[in-house]
């Protein structure tokens, strides 16, 4: 495969990397190991199936990956931009009227699928394809994360991870 | 009828045909609460452009670009820089393949840990600002115990950001962070040493990501640490070098 149809891709694997990731610094670190990897790989991409969707697969497989090692490796260093700007309202209610922190709060895989559909603008079927689950899965994971989303953007649903002492 | 899920959300993404958007139109009027959502969705959708799209037309870093324009031949090319920067290292670090003192290793450790803690930072990366020069390369130099100075890495393209003062194993620790025009930071980290040392050429240590050549000079460790490639920071750890002892 030819690389330079790779980097036409680039400008719209570092979007859905940036909303993916939330900061810069995560998100191209996601996009260089898929563009690495889609470039080791490039014999197993078949001609003239979407480049771009077997790149969001690329993509996928190694966030997942990146989640699961961040997981045994707990991260030393806390970027205090990153995390969710909260402010306590009336009682347990925190309100969070920014898109980037609310997206945080999906689960991955929720997270995934809004922005694979509401931002890449795949089709239900490319998105089960590029997330490797079935299109049911891909629906279902939409209604919640969307329906999460809203609750937490309209303020509606208050962050169950944080506590609030009375 | 009702809605099903499957078709609001279709309608919200545009996937319906003509006669099929008819019909979610005509069970919308009815149902309220499911319009809401519709446009609630939809509003989501936008808002998700407005705050993504900028990013397609960020210029992309030269280290993304670079990936996906090598091809498969560079393998040998990449593996013929590794030899040479190990003839470089070699040629720096006599004594690379003598024996590491623990003390000196760890040094390295607590350098990086400093730079993983640190150089991530938005609003405090420093204790001082490079604004105040003066002052922070005096401050840190009464705590350490040593004349200490912060070398000037314009050349390399990083300019100083500030400094601040760490607690180390034998006392008080400097810590310089410098940052390129693309926000990429570096980190020297000094610390007089306990008992007597002698010099060490330069020794390279990977702690995670974060690399870092450090060595001894008279009565002070130096560390300078970074995400980036082994020979570019090479390159600038040489500077540091050489502008310390000019």
């Amino acid at each position: 495969m030819n690389p330079e149809r790779i980097a036409e891709h680039i400008p719209r694997l570092r979007r859905y990397a940036r909303a993916l990731a939330g900061d810069q610094h995560a998100a191209d670190d996601l996009v260089q190991d898929t563009l690495e990897r889609a470039i080791n790989k490039g014999h197993l991409w078949r001609p003239g199936s979407d480049l771009r969707a077997w790149l969001f697969a690329i993509m996928h497989n190694v966030f997942v990956n990146q989640l699961r090692s961040r997981q045994a490796h707990p991260v030393d260093a806390l970027d205090e931009d990153a995390l969710p700007a909260v402010a306590p309202t009336d009682g347990a209610r925190l309100e969070i009227r920014d898109l980037q922190t609310a997206l945080a709060m999906l689960s991955p895989e929720q997270r995934e699928v809004v922005l694979l559909v509401g931002l890449e603008q795949l089709t239900y079927a490319e998105a089960s394809h590029a997330l490797g689950i079935p299109i049911g899965t891909v629906m279902s994971r939409l209604f919640r994360g969307r329906e999460r989303l809203r609750l937490l953007v309209t303020g509606a649903q208050p962050i169950p991870a944080l506590k609030i002492v009375k | 009828m009702k809605l099903s899920e499957d078709e609001l959300h279709a309608y919200v993404d545009d996937r319906l045909d003509a006669e099929g958007r008819r019909a979610v139109e005509a069970l919308l009027v009815q149902a309220p609460e499911d319009a809401a959502r519709v446009a609630a969705y939809r509003e989501q959708n936008a808002a998700l452009h407005a705050a993504f799209d900028p990013v397609l037309d960020e210029p992309v870093p030269d280290h993304l670009r670079h990936i996906s324009t090598t091809r498969h031949a560079p393998r040998v090319a990449v593996a013929a820089g590794w030899l040479a920067l190990g003839a470089v290292i070699g040629w720096f670090a006599n004594s690379l393949l003598t024996d590491r003192p623990h003390a000196l290793l760890s040094f390295s450790r607590q350098a990086a840990l400093a730079h993983a803690v640190y150089s991530p930072e938005v609003r405090h990366p420093v204790e001082v600002g490079a604004a105040e020069q003066e002052h922070l390369v005096n401050w840190l130099s009464k705590r350490v115990g040593a004349k200490l100075r912060a070398p000037v890495l314009t050349a390399e393209g990083y300019e100083l950001v500030g400094g601040r003062l760490l607690p180390g194993e034998s006392g008080a620790v400097a810590q310089f962070m410098y940052q390129d025009g693309k926000g990429k930071r570096l980190t020297l980290y000094v610390s007089r040493l306990a008992g007597k040392q002698r010099d060490t050429a330069f020794r390279f240590s990977q702690e995670e990501k974060v690399s870092v050549f450090y060595w001894i000079d008279g009565a002070l460790g130096y560390a300078l640490s970074g995400e980036l490639p082994k020979a570019d920071l090479l390159n600038v750890a040489t500077t540091v070098y050489k502008q310390l002892n000019p």
